[in-house]
């Protein structure tokens, strides 16, 4: 029983940490564009530079 | 611009290889123990027995296996995403050599006996401050890199790494709390029902935040890569993440249902973990949906087969958890070989398949060949794989439903129908078929080790230049 003294406390503060992360993602800017970042990572050509050393 | 960097690829290759060797270690020590659980003569003295085995098995595929694919995949996807090297190549370093050797000192001190007595964090005070150390060093080299990276938004798969790191810290603190006794004993800090609390709320959320959210920042990177095409909807990527973690913290009680813990907590965990269904099943359909429109890829690429079929795996046992964690189920369910069908559900065919694929991807990209050495083998990998995973869950289901229905069996005098012992020779036919699929895992785990061993022996380990950054906007 005693334990939750410490686990609910330590769960609250947590949320409250996690809403707080939440909170700056959402201020500075993180979410404002929710398609782009997806088509991002693909890209970025990460394939072994086998072939034509110097294309570029 | 001709002085180009490059992204720092050591690190990311020494894990990749120590995720597979780590694998074949670690299911082999599974299929041993597998073994013994049909042949009880194969537990030879103390130092090979069952009982100390089974945290080695345990260690090596969770922390060693897992642990390593993640360190490998983070740094890989922190510094592709981020378009910046590691923030620093000598405590990167030292997060390969410092992990390496918390695994080899569990291998060394399971068998002679030496534990914590924790389930999942048994390893005992001096190695607990070893791998407390390393973590924070993995967090500052993590996080450092995301600090200075040159492209505003954070992707998604570094969220979900990020997540991991932080509450795995916290997790393997709170429950670690230790007072040593002699330089290799030391005991818990709780005790009781108290000590039991903290250490689900501990094996949980180790669940959770190491097998589920990390592997998920994996999965949304290699899918889409793997797939070429982008995750189905970054918006619920992003709502999957949030909702996840909000929810997490709070499942582990339904690990003791219908013991000495709270009542009201019990149902508790147990209206959490059924809450928890709906963010998994959300990522699940985001990555699977990933494919829509291009599902003839599932035909010719046996990485994505692997990628592809881990998340219905991991659709299977985020629906099959909360199903468990229902009290009346749970009855039926608790102690049995269903719990070990469950988790072996989670962790060969979600955890080993997303992580068996990402390795797949990697091993070219770091060793400057367009592809594996053989395709077909690949293939063949992930047939023997999926067999092994089918063979191993269908038999603990039908063993874990054989256990709970003769245990709680009931005579009209009210004298318990069976002997435990007659319920172990009930369900020794499906030990057997579990160490036969613990053996077919095994065994594509091995092709995996020559293909990768012949992939990098005909390449060459080099580190990629970091792309000139295109502008900002698209």
């Amino acid at each position: 029983m005693e334990s939750l003294y410490l686990l609910i406390p330590l769960s609250i503060v947590l949320t409250f940490v996690i809403g707080l992360i939440f909170w700056w993602a959402t201020r500075s800017g993180q979410f404002d564009d929710l398609e782009g970042p997806a088509h991002r990572i693909l890209m970025d050509d990460d394939r072994a530079e086998t072939r034509k050393p110097d294309e570029h | 611009m001709e002085t180009q960097s490059t992204y720092n690829y050591k690190v990311v290759r020494q894990f990749a290889i120590m995720t597979v060797v780590w694998g074949v270690v670690g299911m082999l020590v599974g299929v041993i123990i597998a073994a013994q659980m049909v042949w009880p003569e194969l537990n030879f003295g103390p130092w090979f027995h069952f009982g100390r085995l089974r945290p080695l098995h345990t260690n090596a595929v969770i922390f060693a296996f897992g642990g390593c694919g993640l360190f490998s995949t983070s740094y890989y996807v922190v510094q592709r995403t981020c378009n910046v090297r590691l923030i620093s190549d000598k405590l990167a370093a030292f997060t390969f050599w410092g992990w390496q050797l918390v695994i080899v000192l569990a291998a060394i001190t399971f068998p002679l006996g030496i534990t914590f007595g924790k389930e999942y964090a048994e390893l005992e005070w001096p190695i607990k401050v070893l791998i407390t150390i390393v973590w924070v060093v993995y967090a500052i080299v993590f996080f450092g890199t995301l600090a200075i990276r040159k492209v505003k938004h954070i992707y998604v798969a570094n969220w979900f790494y990020g997540a991991f790191i932080l509450a795995v810290a916290l997790l393997h603190i709170v429950n670690s709390a230790f007072i040593p006794v002699s330089m290799w004993k030391s005991y818990s800090v709780y005790s009781g029902a108290v000590d039991a609390m903290v250490q689900w709320w501990y094996g949980h959320n180790a669940v959770g935040f190491f097998l589920t959210a990390a592997f998920l920042g994996m999965m949304y990177y290699f899918v889409p890569k793997q797939a070429g095409r982008p995750i189905y909807s970054y918006r619920l990527s992003v709502v999957h993440f949030w909702a996840l973690i909000f929810t997490y913290m709070w499942a582990g009680p339904h690990h003791l249902h219908y013991t000495a813990l709270p009542d009201w907590t019990q149902s508790l965990g147990m209206v959490f973990s059924l809450i928890l269904l709906a963010p998994s099943w959300g990522g699940m359909i985001n990555g699977i949906m990933t494919l829509s429109g291009a599902w003839h890829k599932l035909r010719t690429d046996p990485i994505l087969k692997f990628l592809i079929v881990s998340l219905s795996f991991y659709g299977m046992s985020t629906f099959e958890g909360p199903m468990m964690s229902i009290k009346t189920v749970n009855a039926l369910s608790h102690y049995t070989d269903w719990g070990i069908g469950h988790v072996h559900s989670g962790a060969l065919g979600w955890v080993g398949f997303i992580t068996i694929g990402s390795i797949y991807y990697l091993i070219p990209r770091l060793w400057n060949r367009e592809e594996m050495f053989s395709t077909k083998l690949i293939e063949v990998h992930f047939w023997i794989a999926t067999v092994g995973v089918v063979l191993y869950i269908a038999s603990m289901w039908i063993a874990g439903v054989t256990e709970g229905l003769m245990w709680r069996a009931i005579n009209p005098d009210g004298t318990l129908t069976y002997a435990f012992v007659e319920v172990v020779k009930a369900v020794h036919p499906y030990l057997i078929v579990r160490a036969l699929g613990g053996l077919f895992y095994l065994s594509g785990m091995l092709v995996m080790a020559y293909n990768v061993f012949r992939t990098i022996n005909a390449g060459k380990a080099v580190d990629a230049k970091i792309p000139a950054l295109a502008a900002q906007s698209h």
